[in-house]
């Protein structure tokens, strides 16, 4: 089955199957279906790797909510992504702790060797997306980096040719 | 059970107010209006404008009135010097992106950031040279447009779609100084309810596409009105200009419709402005309709009443309490069939937020005033009674041209009608009376509220109200609105002895004297 | 242990004795050190007799308000009639404070033990941990965690056969600093967009669902288990400045330090010695121009009010500023002051949550000024402009992100002018400023 939308798009259900399981065994930890929708969005991205519109959609009517209603909370929290990224995805924190041990000089070094040129650009290669974020809470290991899901610590420039190998 | 009292100090007056009533209303007691813009009284309160920041003595900081509820004894400046300057400073923050268009945009004149900033605003920008954010306009819907460069966040429309009307299609999207209000193009504002926004909105941000660029505000003129889209009796406004009624907006009532209005009130107006008006008294001469005065025009209808026999009245469910009174009374002896047309819908569309509100299945205003001085619903019955009548009255009605060949057979037809297109060819007498807008009357809505509209604008002609007509021929000695009603209310126990002045701005419940004294005190 | 570095005699390890040794991540390894024996000790007593003991214990909130947790826990209503939940604060992500999250990393049964014994305390069945979204490693450790802690016993329809009911949610954030705001958390945890709520209502009164709940920092909770094993007044014990502030803390010490990391250091001990001795102090050749004590929404101090500053809530406030969470960040004198200040401010506008004007607005505008004066753009009346923008930001929203930004502004103008002057007066070249 799929839905089709005003963006134009096809959208195939990502709640079917194992995820649709996972789905299902959230809803006892919570006494409201609307509680689900954080996690049931980090099923979605999980899956899909983004938030498209079809399966913000398919979010709302699965919690019985308003497609404007998720679209605000989805955009409220900056780690949801509305848009596709590159296969791999690379946070680096600048705020002011990391900013002093160089983190700016980090970020660089990162759209220099994955090709992404500015921040938010996805490299030609489909491969990499830059781009700075606020405190990822790390700050006594300066300069922290989230790939994907692993947390890289101590980052300087010299270490991201290496690091990068590991993410084709 | 009287609800406990306490007594506050608003900016120097004493004022006793029920116990856990806001500051922000507490002031309206005392007569002070304290700035806001998320607040309103028909939605609940988030405070985040942060504009109604007062001083409460004793309190550590400034503290929102409107969710700060009142303590006994408590004094409260609203125009201390730091109340002042957290005002002047939200003011300066809301204009640092507001794009200052006034000039075309449709809410000046009426606008709430434009009001307090010509208050109490800086005197020049400290925002200088740093670009405004800029957003394009968006279609929310059937009827509104949204100007994002406008918008003050103030989330009141958000607030109204998600908690009043049950419909959250609209949201707050993204963070910081990028927010903005967002809808699902799958689901706009196309809720019966949704044109409310538009009013909600204290600003030019959310605005009507029917309104757009049709008056400045300071030109228009504002009556007071009850509106006749069905028989719920909403309080509205009549905005008229240049004799025209441009548009309709709630007046609020908190028994009635608190703040709103449907849309399909909304724009239950265009009607009142047609040209194609009856304008003059018409009597028939030889096949012809032949323009004439009133006097001659009276004089033809009461030899007509006087006649007797079977009569039949045929009127609009909207039309007024005087003038279905005064046309009973009209004719008074003879053997009377009545039919009122009540526009029945098939649905009814209730503002779930707002108890006892809703569009109703009838789609007239006065059904209950008619049904009051005894007028039949059966309108089929009294159609085929009218074509074997001595006399049919028609009272701003309508006809299919089926009833139109029925009423004709009878022995004569007058026709007290708005539109040409209500008068029969085979009338006898073709009178022309005056639309809601034109007159001023009482409708009683479908709770028995009795409730007055007032004149917008002026009658094409020599249009008339009917009760005016109808007294006229009767030679009754009837001369003003105000006494066409109370010789109606005469007629009806349940509304013996009310007045114009009982009704004031709300209206009264009818019935027995206990049950009125439930209404809104004159 | 001074993680990553090697234990520091000035330091008194109890919530860090841990960090470093894997061993004590798994259910067994935590029980093997004593682990557990707080909670089933809390089990053997009843709602109020936990209350007291932590109110002996002078154990105050580590999240960054300091509130009496005890007194917290007490104005849970005695009757359950509603659910009660207790949610932990593991949302850490106020700048320069990264201490909940090596709790998390190396002893996450720390924080499980913690929160059921204070679950038990406000007569709560369950426990919501709200964890933020980038703690991906620590994100699943806990899970695996509170996985054991069910296998263990320690959670589930009878806690240690107590006839308790305890259960664990761990709820992930997604990307908001806001939501570290209690009320916010709520929202957050119940679906919606991380706004905080106007109180009244306060949590305990209708928190999340409009139930009774309590909120508590990792640290927090961390320390109640500590506190149940070994009693109120051994913690209270644990003092060496004013004797309101009590126990130990830990410090997250980051910038410009020869050994940033976790300290963690009996309440009162002096901030010199944390940031000359344990953390190494500054760098060869170079000197402290500025430390932000209690993570980035406190205001700045200068080294001469850091000279002679204790480590405790109030002798912080006593110097200027405040103890907030503990993340302390040192800047040298390499340090251009005005850059980051831009980006404190810009991390604030970034996060601000959008509903107060005052909040929306102001952290944008600072920050737009200051990328203005940083541009070489600047003048004198902007700095007038910042403080009053401050003033106008400061004690008049809903929560206090306002304020925070406004807070290392007004510092930084004040005690540190020269820094803003060499901008103005064009001496200091003007810097490329990159949204
Ligand atoms: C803007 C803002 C951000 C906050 N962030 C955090 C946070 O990341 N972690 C935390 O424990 N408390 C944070 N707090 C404090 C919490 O609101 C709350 O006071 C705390 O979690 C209570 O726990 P405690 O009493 O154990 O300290 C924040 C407060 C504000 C106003
Ligand atoms: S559109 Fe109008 S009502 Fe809606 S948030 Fe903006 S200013 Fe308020
Ligand atoms: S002060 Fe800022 S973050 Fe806090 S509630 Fe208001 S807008 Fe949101
Ligand atoms: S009216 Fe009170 S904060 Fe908006």
């Amino acid at each position: 089955m799929s839905t089709a939308h005003a963006a134009g798009e096809t959208h195939q259900p990502v709640f079917v199957g194992p995820t649709r399981a996972q789905l299902e065994a959230l809803f006892p930890k919570y006494p409201t279906k609307q509680s689900v929708l954080l996690p049931a969005l980090w099923l979605v991205q999980e899956a899909r790797g983004w938030i498209s519109e079809g399966a913000l959609h398919e979010v709302a009517e699965v919690l019985g909510l308003t497609p404007a209603y998720v679209k605000g909370v989805v955009t409220f929290y900056t780690m949801y992504h509305t848009h596709p990224v590159g296969r791999h995805f690379i946070q680096v924190c600048t705020t002011s702790p990391c900013n002093i041990c160089g983190a700016e000089e980090v970020t660089k070094a990162f759209l220099r060797h994955t090709g992404c040129g500015e921040l938010g650009a996805t490299s030609p290669d489909g491969r990499f997306t830059v781009i700075e974020v606020e405190c990822l809470g790390a700050c006594g290991f300066a300069t922290p980096v989230l790939i994907d899901d692993d947390f890289v610590e101590g980052v300087t420039p010299e270490r991201v040719a290496g690091i990068l190998q590991g993410y084709k | 059970m009287t609800p406990e009292l306490v007594s506050v100090t608003i900016d120097g007056m004493t004022v006793q107010v029920p116990k856990g009533t806001s500051i922000i209303e507490a002031a309206k007691q005392a007569g002070v209006l304290v700035p806001h813009y998320c607040y309103h009284p028909s939605l609940p309160s988030p405070a985040v404008c942060r504009m109604c920041l007062v001083e409460v003595e004793k309190a550590p900081k400034l503290m929102p009135a409107c969710v700060t509820t009142v303590a006994e004894g408590q004094v409260v400046h609203t125009d201390s010097e730091q109340a002042r300057k957290a005002r002047t400073g939200v003011l300066e923050f809301l204009l640092i992106n507001h794009p200052l268009d006034c000039p075309i945009c449709d809410q000046a004149g009426e606008c709430e950031l434009q009001d307090y900033v010509f208050q109490e605003g800086q005197a020049a920008t400290r925002y200088g040279e740093f670009a405004k954010r800029y957003n394009p306009v968006e279609d929310f819907g059937p009827d509104v447009l949204y100007v994002a460069n406008r918008c003050i966040l103030c989330t009141r429309c958000v607030r109204f779609m998600e908690d009043v009307a049950g419909a959250p299609v609209l949201n707050v999207s993204e963070r910081g100084d990028r927010a903005y209000i967002g809808i699902d193009q799958d689901q706009l504002l196309d809720h019966p309810w949704a044109g409310n926004v538009v009013d909600l909105c204290p600003v030019g941000s959310l605005i009507s596409k029917d309104f757009l660029h049709k008056a400045r505000a300071w030109d228009l003129d504002k009556t007071a009105s009850v509106c006749t889209g069905c028989s719920q009796g909403c309080n509205v406004m009549l905005d008229t200009r240049d004799n025209v009624v441009v548009r309709v907006r709630p007046r609020p009532n908190l028994d009635v419709n608190r703040h709103f209005i449907c849309d399909h009130g909304r724009m239950h107006y265009r009607w009142m402005n047609r040209g194609d008006r009856i304008e003059a008294p018409l009597v028939r001469e030889g096949g012809r309709h032949l323009a004439t005065d009133w006097e001659p025009a009276l004089v033809r209808l009461a030899q007509l009443a006087a006649r007797g026999g079977n009569t039949v009245i045929l009127a609009s469910g909207s039309a007024s309490f005087e003038s279905l009174a005064q046309l009973r009374a009209l004719v008074g002896k003879a053997t009377l069939t009545t039919g009122v047309q009540l526009l029945l819908a098939d649905d009814e569309q209730p503002l779930p937020g707002v108890p006892g509100l809703a569009l109703r299945h009838e789609r007239a205003a006065n059904g209950t005033g008619a049904r009051l001085l005894g007028y039949g619903e059966d309108w089929n019955a009294a159609v085929k009674a009218a074509s074997g009548a001595n006399l049919v009255l028609l009272l701003d009605v309508t006809l299919t041209d089926a009833e139109a060949a029925l009423v004709s057979g009878a022995g004569a037809v007058v026709v007290l009608g708005t539109t040409l297109a209500q008068a029969l060819p085979a009338a006898e007498l073709v009178l022309p009376v005056t639309n809601v807008a034109e007159e001023s009357g009482t409708f009683i809505n479908r709770d028995q509220r009795v409730q007055r509209y007032r004149q917008a604008r002026t009658a094409p002609g020599m249009a008339r109200p009917a009760w005016w007509i109808a007294a006229g021929a009767a030679g009754t000695d009837i001369g003003t609105a105000a006494e066409a009603f109370a010789a109606g209310a005469a007629m009806v126990p349940a509304l013996a002895g009310l007045t114009y002045a009982d009704l004031g701005l709300n209206g009264r419940l009818a019935g027995p004297p206990s049950r009125r004294a439930d209404g809104v005190p004159a | 242990m001074g993680y990553p570095h090697p234990s520091h005699a000035g330091e008194h390890p109890v919530l860090s004795k841990h960090f470093g040794d894997a061993g004590a991540r798994t259910f067994d390894g935590w029980v093997k050190r004593g682990g557990y024996e707080g909670l089933k000790k809390a089990l053997g007593m009843t709602r109020d007799q936990v209350v007291e003991e932590v109110k002996a214990s002078g154990l105050r909130g580590r999240g960054g308000a300091g509130f009496p947790t005890g007194m917290k826990w007490s104005f849970m209503p005695k009757e359950v009639v509603k659910p009660h939940y207790l949610v932990c604060n593991a949302d850490e992500s106020e700048p320069g404070t990264f201490k909940d999250r090596e709790i998390i990393r190396w002893t996450p049964h720390q924080l499980i033990e913690g929160c059921a014994i204070g679950a038990h305390a406000i007569g709560a069945e369950r426990i919501y941990i709200y964890i933020r979204g980038e703690f991906t490693h620590e994100h699943r450790i806990l899970l695996a965690a509170v996985d054991e802690a069910y296998k263990g016993g320690a959670l589930g329809a009878n806690v240690f056969g107590s006839g308790r009911r305890i259960d664990v949610v761990v709820h992930r954030g997604a990307g908001a600093y806001i939501c570290g705001e209690e009320t916010a958390m709520m929202n957050s945890i119940e679906g919606k967009r991380g706004n905080p709520r106007i109180k009244p209502p306060f949590p305990a009164v209708a928190g999340l669902w409009a139930c009774p709940t309590t909120i508590n920092n990792v640290e927090t909770l961390a320390a109640a288990g500590h506190i149940l094993r070994q009693g109120g007044a051994w913690y209270k014990g644990l003092c060496r400045g004013n004797p309101k502030s009590t126990g130990t803390k830990l410090f997250s010490v980051c910038g410009h330090v020869q050994r940033p990391g976790n300290y963690e250091v009996v309440m009162g001990t002096s901030m010199k010695e944390l940031i000359y001795d344990m953390c190494g102090g500054m760098r060869p050749g170079r000197t402290l121009k500025a430390v932000i004590p209690g993570g980035s929404s406190v205001p700045i101090m200068t080294p001469a009010e850091v000279e002679d500053c204790l480590l405790d809530y109030e002798g912080v406030v006593a110097k200027g500023s405040m103890l907030g969470s503990g993340g302390m960040i040192v800047m040298d004198d390499s340090t251009d002051l005005v850059y980051q200040v831009m980006r404190l401010a810009r991390f604030y506008a970034h996060e601000s949550c959008a509903q107060c004007t005052q909040c929306r607005e102001g952290t944008a505008w600072t920050t737009r000024i200051l990328e203005k004066i940083l541009a070489g753009k600047g003048r004198r009346e902007d700095l007038d402009l910042l403080l009053d923008l401050a003033d106008n930001m400061t004690g008049k929203t809903i929560c206090v992100l306002s304020d925070s930004c406004a807070a290392p502004v007004v510092s930084a103008i004040r005690k540190f002018p020269a820094e803003f002057d060499a901008y103005i007066s064009r001496e200091k070249q003007p810097v490329m400023v990159t949204a």
